[in-house]
């Protein structure tokens, strides 16, 4: 979509909003940052940015299967991503766990998981528009039906992450005391990758399966480098991806160019400046804060 | 020293659990005749041991003979092949509640960026589901972690991201975790591990400190036994057959460690009553001058 941009800032978002499609974007794109924000910052500390990663990518043959078999996309996406994360908790706990058996594992289901979409994509001919919208992200065709879908997931997937946050946040830091304390770190390790599924599978659906990875990974990444304090940096995570994706729809509505590419520019800028100004800060020595 | 009312606590030998002895005060932890199987190995069989409350025993023994297995075990994280563990009297993994436990060689990723505070908070609550809300339970809590902070003295870096911090002040904190929920069991696995020789002598005042006045008692895993020898009521050696405890007086003598270790070892004793080994296996010559104070 591109409309005229003046340098009314507000008037271009009353002219933006005047769009159902638009509307219904900026919704999706709130509930997916606010999502991949929170579940994001659990993978960025549980250092699982690969299986995220993977579990993106498995909702392209997801949608890609979707399509081929005239089923619902979202559909696709939620079948696939949560039907891999359950592989990966399955084979993550059948081995003793390492990580470098860990990731040949992951990068094994990823391999798979592009070439099953590609075969998806020749068996169903003329798809060839879909597979970009499908690898890249698209904003324009977002429905009110799917933002329910969306806003229903999200809800349920952070009120799960409500109830388990903090043993998860102690199995992942403290894994052997957090089991002498009684936490089911094997059922939380499977649970969080299911959580990871979904919001992967949310994500997809904006910013493309290649790009989910921008929205999980850098605004978590980011908020840790500037707080250690696991509550702030939740809320900055969750502010830093909202606007994000914001500021990706506003410029992606004037600009002919996949709305991924501009969350991936946004987030990955965020995350520049705020390393170099963290890193520049905290070579100065600094005195004990009491 | 040890509280238990027995007539020789300094005789007691593997597996020999004297039945029905009217003790006034239960041990804390019992293993009787048990046997561990990892991976198809068996890690070590036909051990018994008790902990009196209040206690401060040592667990030694030569590299893989199963000292961590042994505090995996009475938590219940490790299967008992044969045998029994009872915990505060009941079966291992129900009483942990009222166990601190350090694991060995735990050292956070230096990307890590959680603060000392949020560690040493995940051993008070970091179990409970659902959100920590502010009120005033969690109120207490924060006082309750500032408390153990100054308790170790980590007051001056607790705020830093734990990643960040250096090998004995990570270990102060996990010991201020450890301590968290007021246990009457502290097991710490090699807690001077990667420590230098002020801080192995400051980090083991500071566990002996807490045994005596908070009534804790303490099973410490140790390489080398210099830095806590004199604080010891008792010591377990761990060996393949089974396990021998005593009065260190009795068990640091050069026959059972060099029967334990395979190499030849002597034990000397300083003129205070302390005993010194010298030439176990990693422990370097330096350790004989630890133990220089007379007064
Ligand atoms: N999960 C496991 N599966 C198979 N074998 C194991 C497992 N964990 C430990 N072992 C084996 O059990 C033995 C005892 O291990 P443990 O870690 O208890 O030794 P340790 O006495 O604490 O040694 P160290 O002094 O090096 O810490 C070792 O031989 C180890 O290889
Ligand atoms: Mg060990």
């Amino acid at each position: 979509m591109t409309g005229t941009f003046t340098w009314n800032l507000l008037a271009d978002i009353r002219d933006m909003w005047a769009y159902d499609a638009m509307v219904n974007a900026f919704r999706a794109g709130t509930i997916v940052a606010v999502l991949a924000a929170l579940v994001g910052w659990f993978m960025v500390l549980r250092r699982q940015s690969f299986a995220g990663h993977t579990l993106a990518l498995v909702g392209f043959p997801g949608a890609a299967g979707a399509v081929w078999l005239g089923l619902s996309v979202t559909l696709g996406y939620f079948t696939f991503c949560l039907a891999a994360a359950l592989v990966i908790a399955a084979l993550r706990t059948g081995g003793r766990r390492g990580y470098s058996e860990e990731s040949a594992v992951i990068g094994t289901v990823q391999a798979f998981a592009l070439a099953t979409g590609m075969l998806f994509v020749s068996l169903y001919k003329g798809f060839l528009n879909g597979t970009t919208e499908l690898l890249f992200g698209a904003f324009t065709g977002i429905t009110a039906d799917q933002v329910t879908v969306l806003a229903g997931v999200a809800v349920v997937v952070l009120a799960v992450l409500a109830v388990i946050g903090r043993p998860l946040l102690f199995a992942s830091v403290d894994t052997d005391v957090a089991r002498a304390h009684g936490v089911p770190s094997r059922v939380l390790d499977t649970v969080f990758l299911l959580l990871l599924g979904a919001a992967a599978a949310e994500a997809s659906q904006i910013t493309g399966a290649l790009l989910v990875f921008a929205l999980l990974v850098l605004p978590p990444a980011t908020a840790q480098l500037v707080t250690a304090r696991p509550g702030r940096s939740l809320a900055v995570s969750v502010g830093l991806a909202v606007l994000v994706v914001w500021v990706a729809l506003f410029v992606g509505y004037y600009s002919p160019y996949p709305i991924g590419f501009w969350v991936t520019t946004t987030a990955f800028g965020a995350y520049a400046l705020t390393s170099v100004l963290t890193g520049r800060t905290r070579s100065i020595p600094r005195r004990a804060a009491a | 020293m040890s509280t238990a009312p027995r007539q020789s606590a300094a005789t007691r030998v593997t597996g020999a659990r004297v039945p029905d002895e009217p003790t006034a005060r239960p041990a804390l932890v019992e293993i009787v005749d048990a046997t561990v199987v990892l991976g198809g190995r068996t890690v070590w069989s036909g051990v018994g041991a008790t902990i009196a409350p209040g206690e401060f025993v040592a667990i030694l023994g030569p590299n893989g003979v199963g000292k961590s297995t042994l505090l995996k075990a009475v938590l219940g994280l490790v299967p008992l092949a044969r045998g029994t563990v009872r915990l505060l009297g009941r079966p291992p993994g129900q009483a942990n509640h009222d166990v601190g436990y350090l694991p060995q060689r735990r050292s956070f990723d230096a990307s890590l960026r959680i603060r000392g505070l949020d560690v040493v908070r995940l051993g008070l609550d970091g179990d409970r589901w659902g959100l920590p809300l502010p009120g005033p339970r969690s109120r207490a809590a924060a006082a309750r972690v500032r408390e153990l902070v100054d308790l170790v003295g980590a007051g001056g870096y607790a705020h830093r991201p734990i990643g960040q911090l250096s090998g004995g002040e990570q270990q102060r904190l996990l010991i201020a975790q450890a301590l968290a929920r007021r246990p009457r069991l502290l097991m710490l696995d090699e807690p001077l591990d990667s420590l230098d020789l002020p801080n192995q002598a400051g980090v083991a005042a500071l566990i002996s400190q807490i045994c005596r006045t908070e009534g804790v008692a303490v099973m410490i895993v140790a390489h080398d036994v210099n830095p806590i020898l004199s604080y010891l009521d008792r010591v377990i050696y761990l060996g393949q057959g089974g396990a021998v405890s005593g009065t260190p007086g009795e068990v640091i003598t050069a026959a059972t460690l060099t029967r334990l270790y395979g190499t030849p070892i002597e034990v000397l004793s300083t003129s205070d009553g302390r005993l010194v080994v010298v030439g176990q296996p990693e422990a370097p010559a330096l350790h004989t001058d630890r133990h220089p104070e007379h007064a």
